[in-house]
């Protein structure tokens, strides 16, 4: 896709610094890209990059404290309405008390729409992550790459312009991983949705993104934007097996180290 | 996964074992007893069937019930309604919480010479001070259980821009729910003790009133029997209790079972 497209998503000049009585805590230095509509891409750092107040700062979930966001043109004061979160932890996102229906439903009782209308949404979402037959299950008695498939499934009922994914499969077992990494692609592909990635596995964002962006150790800026060249149809076996593969993430990794020894790129 | 719960008929067996071995001792033990203060049990269950299987009965055992359910409903609907936006809110905690420590602390029974003066010696007098035992329990588990509340759900609640109506309904009460649940059932034997001596005070009817009247009439196996209608009734509302509950906190229980067999 091309990047020229109007961007759905800018961040500029985002800085966030926690405060408190005692300290204070500069997260987030100075971070700005933008996400083309329909783009995938892919953020990556180390641990403690601050890739989760990242995140929270574009969901409108927390304030940033310079700078800003702008989603479809509208600058982000709380959480836009066409954006959907998936996160980390599935277990603890999802409702217990509710049943795998009713959790996918909810979002979209606050969207006034007749039933019926509600219903094929939430049975088409069911059926684009591969659930099926689950709908009066609680999300307790599922497993783990279940439940977050039903964490995705409600993101996608929701139809939302934006999905937003902080480490989705960093919970999961290797091979449920590598299904719903397919997932996301396919999803992607079919939804010509914006999705924002959010990882700390650098193959998972080579994989899975058009582009990567390369997050420094906290205060965070961005180290690169990596454009990932790679054919757009990609399979775990053929794809990971690529050169290219091995020479983004090989290069992708060198960052990585650079930025866990707390080199940064010079301010322009 | 194994079955740890044994089948029903055993386990019904192995609740009644104990009480029905304590019976019959009791049963045995006082079968010849000649003391005035201790009568025989077949006396006193004799007296117990005459007594509180006619419609007489009724008179007191029907004002009793309907002090307990309306103080105790009003204590639960109050507590949380209370104790919600306690949970909530940190600067209404700091505000409220030496107000309520020391409201706590008062022991409910003090309060019924006083109460007597602006309520009067009516329902609405024990009603009210079931309300005042019962409420604590219920208020601060409600509140704790809002502050336990989950981060990552309250995130997804938002980001999903639910309204707060829904919020409430959907996320809120179910979320804390396991908490309000653990305050109403201390309340529920608070409830009958404050029932009972509310009704010991100053009262026309009910069932603490005729204990005291067979007891200051020497009415000996009669208070006995009094003694163990309170025991059926505490055991009847903790079975209703109950089954609310397990309607209400299956998920609960679900959810707990499926972390520790994970």
């Amino acid at each position: 896709m091309d990047r020229a497209v109007k961007p759905m998503l800018e961040v500029n000049g985002l800085r966030k610094v926690y405060e408190d009585a005692s300290r204070t805590v500069e997260a987030i230095r100075d971070v700005s890209f933008s996400v083309g509509q329909g783009e995938l891409v892919c953020i990556v750092g180390p641990s403690g990059a601050g890739k989760t107040t990242l995140l929270k700062c574009i969901a409108g979930l927390l304030a940033p404290t310079a700078g800003g966001v702008v989603v479809e043109g509208t600058p982000v004061a709380g959480p836009p309405p066409a954006m959907a979160v998936v996160f980390q932890e599935y277990g603890r996102s999802l409702f217990p008390w509710m049943t795998v229906h009713d959790n996918v439903a909810l979002p979209l009782k606050q969207k006034k729409m007749p039933a019926e209308r509600r219903e094929e949404l939430i049975r088409d979402a069911l059926a684009a992550v591969d659930l099926k037959g689950v709908n009066g299950a609680y999300p307790w008695q599922l497993s783990g790459g279940m439940q977050q498939r039903v964490a995705i499934a409600r993101a996608v009922a929701y139809e939302p312009h934006v999905l937003l994914m902080d480490e989705p499969f960093a919970a999961v077992d290797a091979q449920t991983r590598a299904d719903l990494e397919d997932l996301i692609r396919v999803l992607w592909h079919r939804l010509r949705v914006t999705v924002l990635f959010v990882t700390h596995d650098i193959d998972e964002s080579v994989y899975l993104g058009q582009r990567v962006l390369v997050m420094s150790h906290a205060p965070t800026v961005i180290m690169e934007d990596v454009a990932i060249d790679l054919p757009d149809d990609r399979t775990q076996l053929e794809t990971r097996s690529m050169a290219r593969f091995g020479q983004l993430r090989k290069h992708i990794y060198s960052q990585i180290q650079l930025a866990k020894q707390g080199w940064r790129p010079p301010s322009p | 996964m194994k079955n740890l719960i044994p089948p029903l008929p055993r386990r019904v067996a192995i609740a009644l074992a104990l009480p029905v071995a304590l019976i019959a001792a009791w049963w045995i033990g006082s079968a010849d007893s000649q003391s005035f203060y201790f009568p025989p049990l077949q006396t006193i269950l004799h007296t117990f069937g005459k007594l509180w299987f006619s419609s007489k009965a009724l008179s007191n055992i029907v004002p009793s019930l309907w002090r307990f359910s309306v103080g105790y409903l009003a204590a639960a609907l109050l507590g949380i309604a209370v104790g919600v936006p306690v949970g909530a809110s940190r600067n209404l905690r700091n505000v409220l919480e030496p107000v309520l420590e020391f409201l706590r602390a008062i022991p409910p029974p003090v309060l019924v010479p006083v109460l007597i003066l602006f309520a009067g010696l009516g329902n609405e007098m024990k009603a009210l001070v079931i309300v005042f035992g019962c409420i604590w329990p219920v208020l601060l588990n409600t509140v704790a259980g809002v502050r336990a509340l989950d981060e990552v759900l309250a995130e997804t609640v938002r980001s999903y821009r639910i309204g707060a109506l829904s919020r409430l309904w959907h996320f809120v009460l179910p979320g804390a729910s396991p908490q309000i649940f653990t305050g109403l059932r201390q309340s529920l034997s608070i409830g009958i003790i404050l029932m009972v001596v509310s009704e010991m005070f100053a009262a026309r009817d009910g069932i603490g009133f005729v204990l005291v009247q067979y007891q200051r009439t020497f009415a000996i196996p009669e208070m006995w029997s009094g003694i163990i209608l309170l025991g059926i009734i505490g055991i009847a509302l903790s079975l209703i209790f109950r089954a609310i509950e397990t309607w209400l906190l299956g998920w609960y229980h679900g959810l707990r079972q499926s972390q520790r067999a994970g």
